[in-house]
């Protein structure tokens, strides 16, 4: 069934949006990541403008996370306190990054820097996440005593500490205040939610147990790409509501399948599986920078300035 | 004597004008509307040539359609090796391509059309897509066209349909033209050139309304209009899709 997309102004099979929104909620639901590393670059190949696929995507994640959140908070494996200290330090950072994005626009190359930081974002955390999980799968099936998780480092001497008792953790505010930040930037420039980086900074950085990871992930991504939406549609026009429709159709049920599969699922098996996609999603774009395209040219329409 | 003159040199640029002929044409449609499950459309382009003399030793009567979707700006990149990774180096901006360009014809249109007149009357896609002023760095601006125009044809926007005219009796002509279902609104220019020996001899020209209708003219003007709104609206579909989801696998469970 093709359905003309009133926005976006191309026709796409409907089905086909409903299949890649509802495989994007299962990676939602299980990982507790937007997806908008996957589905962005999956809307541009099926010839969605990019202005449209970055814009549309945010809103498809505010239904989608919004879906899983829900299921979390039902389980309880949601910290609000954490979420929302993430959540201050991802404003900030995104209204940080579209002052970013600005100058890069203006200086050019906007794309090659999106899709460096892309490479090397995923690169560095998949390869990282990837051997971590592999270690302590490895450990696991020895039966070697677990190493203990909580050390006490250099985050544990900054001042204004704070009780997140969901995550049991007293730490300061300023390294989740920074990781929001960070996330919030990346989130600015390159379009995504960034529960990407989001997870592996909360795990192994401020060493939250992974189960409550997820569900605070969600809470905080919600508002960051719901902020996000609500800034293309009002400067750019380029929110498309029949797709974002068709997405979080079959993103929300996703979302909801993925949930479950997550909870059969170890939390070191389920980071490998997250590492495994990151990486390979990282190698496409890599390989995208290195050989040389069938086609050298390119066209792209901007709006007349 | 000086209307004399203008009149023979009239005859001379334009040696068949003087069987008079001109286009009488129809469409089969001039309004099309995209609504929600537009899926492309097909208009029926047809004719009759009318003739105040009979046709005598003459070349033959060729017709040429055009079809030229609204025309804008594309900035057409090339990538170019630096150091390890392709990245975009120069760009040209083309000032105006049309988004969506078919050519039908009753021959070769390299046989029926000369290439003077192409020029005037813009007609070929190389010629229907302008191009003015490249950056001075970039001596080869020429394929930079040359590229938009191989995307668009490989998209299937700018197609060429050589002897998909038909001419009966150097009178009656008709051809069908495709537009595909990724659509642009605006307004399509639709143009009938007869030639003959390869000169235009008379041209005709009419427009194929193309407009969103319904859902998609709703939300398009809300987008526009009331950004705030049509912002506002798409989050509370998107939380009350996820609440509904939520709460339907729960009950599905129970």
């Amino acid at each position: 069934m093709q359905i003309y997309l009133p926005i976006a102004e191309v026709s796409v099979n409907a089905f086909l949006l409903l299949g890649l929104g509802g495989l994007v909620g299962v990676l939602s639901g299980m990982f507790g990541v937007g997806g908008g590393f996957i589905l962005t670059p999956l809307l541009f190949f099926i010839g969605i403008p990019p202005a449209v696929a970055v814009a549309t995507q945010a809103n498809q994640i505010v239904a989608a996370s919004f879906s899983g959140v829900l299921a979390h908070l039902r389980r309880r494996t949601v910290d609000l306190r954490m979420g929302t200290v993430l959540l201050i330090g991802g404003l900030i950072g995104s209204a940080l990054g579209v002052e970013l994005f600005a100058l890069l626009r203006r200086i050019g190359q906007v794309d090659l820097f999106v899709q460096l930081s892309y490479v090397l974002f995923l690169g560095v955390i998949g390869a990282l996440m990837l051997v971590e999980s592999f270690l302590t799968m490895r450990r696991a099936r020895k039966g070697g005593a677990r190493p203990k998780r909580r050390k006490h480092n250099w985050i544990h001497a900054l001042p204004f500490k704070m009780k997140f008792r969901t995550s049991g953790l007293y730490i300061s505010v300023i390294p989740p205040l920074l990781v929001g930040l960070l996330v919030g930037v990346l989130a600015a420039i390159m379009g995504v939610g960034g529960g990407f980086v989001m997870l592996p900074a909360m795990i192994y950085l401020l060493g939250m147990p992974t189960k409550v990871v997820v569900g605070t992930s969600l809470f905080q991504i919600i508002f960051v790409t719901a902020f996000t939406t609500m800034l293309h549609a009002v400067t750019n026009y380029s929110v498309d509501m029949l797709l974002a429709l068709l997405l979080l159709i079959g993103g929300v049920v996703g979302a909801q399948i993925g949930t479950r599969i997550g909870l059969l699922l170890k939390a070191e098996q389920l980071r490998f599986l997250l590492a495994g996609m990151v990486l390979l999603v990282c190698g496409k774009l890599a390989l995208d920078l290195l050989l040389r395209p069938d086609e050298l040219y390119s066209l792209s329409y901007e709006a007349a300035q | 004597m000086i209307r004399l003159a203008l009149v023979l040199l009239a005859f001379l640029s334009a040696p068949f004008a003087a069987l008079g002929e001109e286009v009488v044409a129809g469409l089969s449609q001039n309004r099309i509307s995209i609504n929600a499950n537009f899926d492309g459309s097909e208009i029926l382009v047809f004719g009759a040539v009318k003739r105040t003399e009979p046709v005598g030793d003459v070349p033959p009567l060729e017709v040429i359609i055009t079809v030229s979707g609204p025309r804008r700006p594309v900035m057409v990149r090339r990538k170019e090796k630096l150091a390890l990774i392709w990245v975009n180096r120069d760009a040209v901006e083309v000032d105006a391509a049309p988004s969506f360009y078919a050519v039908a014809t009753s021959g070769k249109l390299r046989n029926i059309l000369t290439d003077t007149e192409d020029l005037r009357h813009r007609i070929s896609p190389e010629r229907a897509v302008r191009s003015v002023g490249a950056p001075v760095t970039i001596t080869d601006a020429s394929k930079f066209t040359d590229a938009l125009i191989r995307i668009k044809t490989e998209e299937g926007f700018y197609t060429l349909l050589e002897d998909r005219v038909q001419v009966r009796e150097e009178t009656l002509f008709d051809a069908s033209i495709a537009l595909p279902a990724n659509l642009v609104e605006g307004n399509y220019t639709t143009r009938i050139f007869l030639t003959r020996g390869g000169r235009v001899i008379n041209r005709y020209e009419t427009v194929i309304y193309v407009q969103k209708v319904g859902l998609e003219r709703f939300l398009y003007n809300l987008a526009h209009e009331q950004p705030l709104a049509y912002g506002a609206l798409s989050l509370v579909i998107a939380i009350a899709a996820g609440w509904g989801a939520s709460a339907l696998f729960r009950y599905i469970r129970s």
